[in-house]
């Protein structure tokens, strides 16, 4: 069972947090607990969570976990959690400058959550609300039998990643009551010469007749949904013919994922500004002399670079101490930009001093697109060693494809758009007027796995109960993929 | 400690068992080649259970960092995907997942899938062994049952009461009253013992392909009777014209050439039975792998004559595996069936090929005997 703070640690822990807040970190009230191992891969497999609804696939990652533990393999820290209070799991064994360090590590992720624009509207009682789902779940386990729920959430997670990442913060379809005026149809009936002669040509219930004849044509052509629907569970929730305890399960997967996507959209620039600020906190606070050893290699595994893997914790803080070098000495705006002189800029240094301000600022307005689009500079990606790579097919491995900056980029951007996830509609839920689902994808140079979408498909028949279809492109075609519930067909498209 | 977790745990090793059983025949062709071996566990590779998504396909290649120029080959095979970058390598060739399944519970799945009854000892269970067992602390006893740490213990209890004990000078002398022995019990217990005895001809004909069928099935044999039998013992006999006995290594690894002589194995079979296990009290299981081909229709006989007069009185079954060879006539199984078809002490089972090691073992351990 979690254990409070030993006396010790909780000295350290009032040391950490003074540090923190001197150097104006803002933070929700943070809990440490200290778990066992065993405890940690527990709540590690959870999510971060220390109770969950009941599943086998926490069963199945706890399971890899503990193998990779025990194996020596892994080793788990940390686990923090968005949540007001924020809590934050430590490793029992862990040394004390470990402990520390971790410490450090978790108030940035702490200012991080509260600030960043991204988990503005997050639950910060999800803590509650987790335990309350796995109650709601366990209780329609009681009563269905465990093989039927699951399964039924086997499905729903299948689905869980087609939500709109952008949904809590903008409003995609206008107040149907405007709309619906803007489009008003007017029935203006015959032509007439003179204006004395309009009652006679067209009388009123003439155009009356005619005004509905014409709103009932608009409503025949109408589509369903009017336009596509990038959230296809909130679809699925209005739309589909689920019994209440499915609806109740779809609607809690739904929001749980709602709850991840902003971890997912941020996963550069959280774990950049906590280790930016567990490094500042140690080197220049924290830290004893005999610590320094063991820290520097900690900060060192942390940080490693492995080959083909982009590094989020080095690329994060990296870039973070970018920024702020660059706002330190003035390097940026129109006269840094237009400046070619390659000797004038290496030794350009406005003395602004605005870096921390900067970096705050940054931490709070912007997610991993727009941070990489907006800061990521040539420079750095020569420095961070950045490449692209693809698969050879003739050589049949991985291998370094570029180190064009603007492919880099490009290609930077293009997996972390819409959290790495395809992008896909709802586009209609009334196809050639058999009341068939079709979803679309919008391509963006990656074919969907084939494989998994056809699995996919399944499941989301499963749950429309009528056949379901993804228009996507496969090998430069566009094609349709459908799933009637018996059988899996595939066909070329005219576009 | 129960985890909360545990029961999520147990979902999907129930799962995993699952696939395990859907996959068995797979398994069974692989036998002891599945994986890692420990004591206890066997660790099993299972297809990676995923829950499908509409995703990236593979391939699609992603952003890196470090040294090397374009072209350059990064990572042995797939890099990993890293955090909200590339998804390259996710869904790349199979993911494996690795799980700890014990013997027991192998022997199980074996069991439900092949619908194999469990054992029906001889009898032997009236045949009883005592064992002595230690079970509890007596005031007296003889002086080799003392216990230590117990009469130390009583002695520091009395001289922290009476006053006596110093903790600056810890000195703790035990008198009479503080004395305490161990106190045993004598348990019965039922005989279960068992004895496999391999036997199999090593003579040219039998290639190592052959060989490979025999050591996959002689494991799953172990396992199963493993699983009955508390103390199993094995024996392992080689022969061409002559047969001896050897140790596991060596069983599966020579290779001699010359003729065959059945009946060889057979009689030494039959002596080590004599020698050692008395039939009264011990689940004996001759099993026999071969081409099937003997030297002579007079060795066959004899061979038919020993298992009749000696061995197939002693034993709980006696089972005859033919290996197919290119090189084999296939005829011994021929002559068995026809002379011992009917037997219900006696297994006899064609072995084609690794296919058919399933439902070999379904022959062998299907009587139930």
């Amino acid at each position: 069972m979690p254990k409070s703070l030993t006396p010790r640690l909780m000295d350290l822990k009032n040391e950490i947090e003074g540090y923190a807040r001197s150097f104006g970190l803002d933070f929700f009230e943070q809990v440490f607990e200290v778990l066992t191992t065993e405890e940690l891969n527990m709540v590690a497999a959870y999510g971060g969570f220390p109770t969950r609804y009941p599943h086998w696939r926490w069963g199945m990652d706890y399971e890899q976990l503990s193998k990779s533990s025990e194996y020596g393999l892994s080793k788990i820290y940390e686990l923090v959690i968005n949540n007001d209070p924020c809590f934050a799991y430590l490793l029992e064994a862990n040394a004390e400058v470990d402990q520390k360090l971790v410490m450090a590590h978790v108030y940035g992720h702490n200012d991080f959550f509260k600030n960043n624009f991204t988990f503005k509207f997050t639950n910060r009682k999800m803590v509650d609300e987790m335990a309350n789902h796995a109650t709601r779940v366990r209780r329609w386990i009681d009563k269905l039998g465990v093989e039927k729920v699951e399964e039924f959430i086997d499905v729903a997670l299948s689905l869980e990643n087609l939500i709109d990442q952008h949904a809590p913060h903008i409003k995609r379809n206008p107040d149907p009551r405007v709309a619906e005026q803007q489009q008003n149809v007017r029935a203006e009936g015959f032509k007439v010469a003179k204006d004395y002669m309009r009652p006679y040509v067209n009388p009123t219930e003439f155009i009356e007749k005619e005004r509905k004849k014409l709103e009932e044509e608009k409503k025949q052509s109408k589509k369903f949904p009017e336009r596509p629907q990038r959230d296809v569970l909130a679809f699925l929730l209005d739309e589909a013919p689920l019994e209440d305890w499915e609806r109740e399960i779809l609607s809690l997967v739904r929001e749980e994922a709602y709850y991840f996507a902003p971890q997912a959209q941020t996963k550069i620039m959280n774990e950049g500004w906590a280790s930016y600020w567990h490094s500042t906190i140690m080197t220049t606070r924290a830290l004893r002399d005999h610590e320094i050893v063991d820290y520097a290699d900690h900060h060192a595994g942390t940080m490693a670079m492995q080959q083909g893997k982009l590094n989020p914790y080095k690329v994060g803080i990296e870039l973070y101490r970018d920024i702020e070098d660059r706002w330190n000495r003035g390097r940026f705006g129109k006269d840094w930009d237009e400046c070619d002189d390659l000797r004038v800029r290496r030794s350009w240094d406005k003395q602004l001093g605005a870096g921390r301000e900067k970096i705050f600022e940054v931490r709070k307005h912007y997610n991993d697109v727009t941070f990489i689009d907006e800061f990521l500079t040539p420079e750095f990606a020569i420095e961070q060693k950045l490449f692209t790579f693809n698969f050879n097919d003739k050589k049949n491995t991985w291998e370094i494809a570029t180190r064009e900056f603007k492919k880099v980029k490009d290609k930077l951007l293009q997996s972390l758009t819409n959290f790495g996830q395809p992008v896909i509609d709802v586009v209609d839920a009334n196809y050639e007027n058999k009341g068939e689902l079709v979803l679309s994808h919008k391509h963006d140079g990656v074919d969907l796995d084939p494989g998994y979408a056809r699995e996919t498909l399944k499941n989301l028949q499963s749950i429309w109960r009528r056949p379901v279809g993804i228009i996507t492109r496969a090998e430069g075609k566009s094609i349709m993929m459908r799933h009637d519930g018996t059988t899996f067909a595939e066909k070329k498209l005219e576009l | 400690m129960g985890l909360r977790i545990d029961q999520d745990h147990t979902r999907f090793k129930a799962i995993v068992r699952g696939k395990i059983k859907q996959n068995l025949r797979k398994y069974v062709q692989q036998g002891e080649m599945l994986g890692k071996k420990g004591k206890e566990f066997i660790s099993i590779p299972v297809p990676f259970i995923d829950v499908p998504r509409f995703k990236h396909g593979s391939r699609q290649g992603g952003v890196g960092q470090g040294d090397g120029d374009p072209g350059d080959a990064i990572g042995q095979g797939q890099p990993q995907p890293g955090d909200g970058s590339g998804k390259a390598g996710e869904g790349e060739g199979q993911h494996v997942l690795e799980v700890d399944v014990s013997l027991e519970e192998l022997a199980q799945i074996l069991s439900e899938e092949l619908q194999l009854p469990n054992i029906e000892n001889k009898g032997n269970d009236k045949i009883v062994t005592s064992r002595i067992k230690y079970t509890g602390i007596n005031t007296v006893g003889p002086q080799s049952l003392r216990h230590f740490k117990r009469t130390f213990k009583e002695a520091l209890k009395r001289q922290i009461a009476t006053g006596t004990y110093d903790p600056n000078n810890p000195v703790i002398v035990p008198r009479k009253q503080d004395q305490r022995y161990r106190t045993y019990r004598m348990e019965s217990l039922p005989q279960t013992n068992a004895v496999i005895i391999y036997m199999m001809d090593v003579s040219g004909s039998m290639g190592d392909e052959q060989k490979e069928i025999v050591r996959i099935e002689s494991f799953w044999l172990d396992t199963w009777l493993r699983n009955q039998y508390k103390g199993l013992e094995t024996r392992f006999i080689i022969h061409d014209a002559v047969a001896r006995e050897v140790d596991r290594e060596t069983f599966f690894h020579t290779r001699e050439s010359g003729g065959t002589m059945i009946s060889s194995a057979y009689k030494l079979c039959r002596d080590i039975i004599k020698a050692d296990y008395p039939a009264a009290s011990w689940n004996i299981y001759p099993f026999h792998f071969s081409d099937g081909d003997n030297w002579s229709a007079d060795d066959t006989r004899s061979c038919i004559e020993l298992l009749k007069g000696d061995i197939l009185p002693d034993v709980n079954q006696f089972a005859y595996g033919q290996v197919e060879s290119p090189y084999g006539s296939g005829q011994f199984i021929k002559d068995l069936r026809e002379h011992l078809g009917d037997h219900a002490k006696v297994a006899l089972s064609e072995v084609a090929d690794k296919d058919a090691i399933y439902g070999s073992i379904k022959d062998f351990l299907g009587k139930g005997r």
